[in-house]
C-alpha cells in the first residue's frame, strides 16, 4: 500500500498482514509513517491511497466510510484524544455503542442496562467514576485520556484493536493498568496493532510480531525479540542499513 | 480535505423545514395598505375600549414620522408597508368557548405542530394560548389557573375583561415610540397573549403562547405582556412557525415583561420561523422587541431563546434592571444556515444598585449565512456594586459564513464590575473524525457536537423545550458542515 498527504508520499510499500488472535507491533523513529498508517486504516480524511489495497474480512476496507469500519470491529485508540466540550462522555459512549448493536442488528441498550455496562468496563482500566460525567476528554489528565480510550475499547468490543500510541504520557502504573485492560480484551478472534516508540509497553503486551517502519516502508519484521533489540541497539542502525533509501 | 468536509457539512444541512404546511380555513383579511382608517378599523373590529384607539393612533403617527432602522448587521430588502394586509383571522367564531366549536381544521394544525389543545391530552400541565395569524384561537386551563388567581388569556379578552391592568402596564417597558417596529407593533397589533400573576403566587405550570402564521400576505403583529406582583414566580414559552412561502412575510411582535418586588419571571423561546429556502427565497423577516423591566428589588427577569428560524432576525431581549439587586439574565442560541441573517443580542442596563447580569451568547453559522451578536451593558453612574458577565461565543460551519460580534458596553462608576469573553471556533475535522470512528455518522457528530456546543444555553430551557430545541438544532443544519 502507497499513501500520499498533499502530493507528499507517506507511505510506500506495506505489506502486513495480520491474522485472528495475533498481536502485531509497529515501531520506528518519528515520522516514520506510523500514525498514518493507523489513520489510513481508521479512515481519516487527507489522505490519498496512489496504490495497494486493505482487506479487512475479506472485504475492501478503503472504500468503506470511517464509521462503518468502526461498526464493522475497527477501532483506534488515539494517540491525542480529542475534546468535545459540552457533550457528556456517557451520551458519547450510549451513542456510540447503540450505533454498533444497530449494525450487528441488535437492539440498543437503555439508559439502566448501560450504566450497568460501563460500571463493569470502567473495572478494568480503573476509570474514576465521575471522568465519564464529563464532557468528552475535556479536562481530563493525559493518563486519563488514554485510559479513558481502552475504556472505549472494552465498550465497543472491536475485532481489530489499533493502539497509536498508547503509551505516551503515561506513567509506569498506568501504563500496567492500559496494558492489563489490553490484554483481558483479547481473545482468539481479536487482533491488536500496537504502535509505539518503545519497548517499554512490548514487556506488557507481549505481540507476536514486530515490524519497523522506516520512510514509509516496513524494513524488517520478526518476533518479539526484535523489539528488545531495539532498544539496546537504538534506531540508528535501521536508518544505518537503509540509508539508500528516498 | 476542507473541500470534502465542506461537502459533507452541505449534505448534512439540506432538510427541509417540516412545519412548511399550509391551512386552507377560511380567513378574514382586510384590505391590504396602512392608514388611520386601518388603525381605527382594526380597533373597531376588535371592540376595544376607547384609550386603546389613542394608544394605536399616537403609535401610528409616531412610526409615520420614523425611519426604518439601518444600524444592524443585515442585508434588509426594501419593505412595502402598503403591501401587506395588516389584520387577518380564522373566519369563524373568534374565540371558542369549548374545543367542540373549534374549527377541527384549527385542531388539526395544531396538533400537526405537535400542540394539542385537547387540555386532557396535554402531556405535561403546560397552559397553552394559540394565536392563528392575529387572532388567539384557545387558551388551555383557563379555569385552574383562575383559581390561583392567574390571569391568562388572550390581549383582546384582557382588553375587555380587565382594562385597568392593561392600561396601567402596556407599554411601561417598551413605550409606543421606542423603535419603527415597536411603534408599527403598537399601531396594528390584534392579539396576544396576557398573563398577570398575584402576588405571592408560584405559578403551577408553564404558560405558553404558540405563535402561528398561516394567511398570505399578511404580516403577524402580536403582542405580549406578562407581568408579575409582589413575590411571585411564572416560566413562560413562546413558540412559533408558518408555512413556506416564495415571498417574505413580515413579523413584528412586541413582549413585554414586567417583575415587581422579588418577582422572577423565566421567559424561554424557540423560535423556529420559515426561514427560506436553499437559495434565499422566502422566509419571515423577523423584527421583534422583547424587553423586561425590573421594577421591583431583588426582582428577576431571565430571558432563553433559541433562534433557528426567519430569514432575517433582529431582536434583542433586555432588561432594565430598576430595583436594587434585580437581576437580568440572557441565554441565547441563534442557529443560521444557507441564506438567513440574524443580528440579535441583548441590552442590559443597570440602573440599581448592586444589579447583576449574566449574557451568554452562543452563535452557529453555517452555509452562506450571517449571524451577529450585538449586545449593550450599560451602568449608570447611580447603580453601585454592579456586576455583569458576558460570554459571546462564535461556531463556524464551512468557509462561506460569518460570525460578528459587537459588544457595547458603558460604565458610569468605578464600584462595578464588567466582564466579557468571546472565542470564535470552526467545527474541528478532528472532532468528527472521533466520532465516526466510534461509529457515530458525520450527521449525527455535527449535532451532537453543535448541541455540546449550545449545551449551556439548552439546560436553561423547560425539559421538554429542551429536547424539542435539540432537535430543532440538529435538523437545522441537516446539509451544513465544515
Amino acid at each position: 500500500m502507497c499513501v500520499s498527504v498533499e502530493g507528499k508520499e507517506i507511505l510506500n510499500g506495506i505489506n502486513l498482514e495480520i491474522k485472528a488472535g495475533e498481536v502485531h507491533a509497529i515501531m520506528g523513529p518519528n515520522g516514520s509513517g506510523k500514525s498514518t498508517l493507523a489513520n489510513v486504516l481508521a479512515g481519516k480524511d487527507g489522505y490519498e491511497i496512489t496504490a495497494g489495497e486493505v482487506t479487512y474480512m475479506g472485504e475492501d476496507l478503503l472504500v468503506q466510510a470511517p464509521e462503518d469500519r468502526a461498526r464493522k470491529g475497527i477501532f483506534l485508540s488515539f494517540q491525542y484524544p480529542v475534546e468535545i466540550p459540552g457533550v457528556p462522555m456517557v451520551s458519547f459512549l450510549k451513542t456510540a455503542v447503540n450505533e454498533h448493536r444497530k449494525f450487528r442488528g441488535d437492539k440498543p441498550l437503555s439508559a439502566g442496562e448501560f450504566l450497568k455496562l460501563m460500571r463493569e468496563k470502567k473495572k478494568l482500566v480503573e476509570l474514576d467514576t465521575e471522568l465519564t460525567n464529563r464532557s468528552v476528554n475535556e479536562g481530563f489528565s493525559g493518563g486519563e485520556k488514554k485510559k479513558n480510550e481502552i475504556f472505549q475499547m472494552a465498550l465497543l468490543e472491536p475485532k481489530l484493536s489499533i493502539l497509536d500510541e498508547t503509551d505516551s504520557g503515561l506513567d509506569i502504573d498506568a501504563l500496567k493498568i492500559v496494558a492489563h485492560g489490553v490484554n483481558a480484551l483479547k481473545s482468539p478472534e481479536t487482533s491488536t496493532i500496537v504502535v509505539t516508540h518503545y519497548q517499554r509497553l512490548l514487556d506488557y503486551i507481549v505481540p507476536d510480531r514486530v515490524h519497523v517502519l522506516y520512510k514509509g516502508r516496513i524494513v524488517r519484521s520478526a518476533g518479539k525479540e526484535l523489539a528488545l533489540e531495539l532498544e539496546e541497539k537504538g534506531y540508528d542502525w535501521i536508518k544505518k542499513d537503509n540509508a539508500n533509501q528516498p | 480535505m476542507m473541500e470534502n468536509q465542506d461537502n459533507i457539512l452541505h449534505e448534512v444541512t439540506q432538510s427541509d423545514y417540516k412545519y412548511g404546511f399550509y391551512t386552507d380555513i377560511e380567513t378574514e383579511v382586510i384590505e391590504k395598505g396602512l392608514n388611520e382608517q386601518v388603525v381605527r378599523t382594526i380597533w373597531e373590529k376588535k371592540g376595544e375600549p376607547d384609550f386603546m384607539l389613542e394608544f394605536r393612533l399616537n403609535a401610528y403617527r409616531k412610526w409615520l414620522k420614523m425611519e426604518m432602522p439601518d444600524w444592524a448587521y443585515l442585508k434588509i430588502p426594501p419593505i412595502d408597508f402598503q403591501a401587506i394586509s395588516y389584520y387577518a383571522a380564522p373566519r369563524k367564531k373568534p374565540k371558542y368557548e369549548s374545543l367542540d366549536e373549534v374549527d377541527p381544521e384549527l385542531l388539526d394544525t395544531f396538533n400537526k405542530l405537535g400542540i394539542p389543545l385537547e387540555e386532557q391530552k396535554h402531556l405535561s400541565g403546560v397552559a397553552v394560548d394559540a394565536v392563528i395569524d392575529s387572532v388567539s384561537v384557545k387558551t388551555t386551563f383557563k379555569e385552574t389557573l383562575a383559581e390561583k388567581g392567574i390571569i391568562f388569556c388572550s390581549f383582546s379578552e384582557a382588553l375587555k375583561d380587565h382594562p385597568d391592568l392593561v392600561k396601567k402596564y402596556i407599554s411601561m417597558a417598551v413605550p409606543v415610540g421606542d423603535n419603527y417596529f415597536a411603534a408599527l407593533n403598537s399601531a396594528v397589533f390584534s392579539d396576544g397573549s396576557f398573563c398577570y400573576i398575584p402576588k405571592g403566587v408560584r405559578c403551577p405550570m408553564e404558560l405558553s403562547t404558540y405563535f402561528r402564521i398561516n394567511a398570505a400576505n399578511t404580516g403577524q403583529f402580536e403582542r405580549t405582556l406578562i407581568v408579575a406582583d409582589e413575590d411571585s414566580y411564572v416560566s413562560y414559552l413562546e413558540g412559533c412557525t408558518a408555512p413556506m412561502r416564495d415571498e417574505n412575510q413580515l413579523h413584528a411582535a412586541v413582549v413585554e415583561i414586567i417583575a415587581m418586588d422579588r418577582a422572577e419571571v423565566k421567559y424561554s423561546t424557540v423560535q423556529n420561523w420559515y426561514p427560506g429556502d436553499k437559495e434565499g427565497r422566502g422566509g419571515i423577516f423577523n423584527f421583534v422587541t422583547k424587553r423586561g423591566i425590573c421594577r421591583g428589588e431583588s426582582s428577576k427577569i431571565s430571558w432563553t431563546q433559541v433562534e433557528t428560524g426567519s430569514a432575517i432576525t433582529w431582536k434583542y431581549p433586555s432588561c432594565i434592571l430598576l430595583g436594587n439587586n434585580s437581576v437580568g439574565e440572557f441565554y441565547s442560541v441563534a442557529l443560521t444556515n444557507h441564506h438567513q441573517q440574524a443580528d440579535t443580542g441583548t441590552k442590559m442596563i443597570h440602573i440599581g444598585k448592586n444589579s447583576r447580569s449574566t449574557i451568554v451568547s452562543k452563535g452557529i453559522s453555517a452555509g452562506v449565512s450571517d449571524n451577529s451578536y450585538r449586545g449593550l451593558v450599560k451602568i449608570m453612574p447611580g447603580a453601585a456594586n454592579c456586576r455583569n458577565f458576558s460570554q459571546c461565543d462564535s461556531l463556524l460551519m464551512g468557509d462561506k459564513c460569518g460570525a460578528h460580534t459587537f459588544p457595547y458596553i458603558e460604565v458610569g462608576n468605578s464600584s462595578s464590575i464588567v466582564e466579557h469573553e468571546a472565542t470564535t471556533s470552526k467545527i474541528g475535522e478532528d472532532q468528527i473524525f472521533y466520532c465516526n470512528q466510534r461509529g457515530i455518522s458525520t450527521e449525527d457528530a455535527i449535532g451532537m457536537i453543535v448541541n455540546g456546543y449550545a449545551r449551556e444555553v439548552l439546560n436553561k430551557l423547560p425539559m421538554e423545550f429542551a429536547v424539542e430545541a435539540q432537535k430543532l438544532l440538529a435538523i437545522s443544519l441537516e446539509g451544513s458542515v465544515g
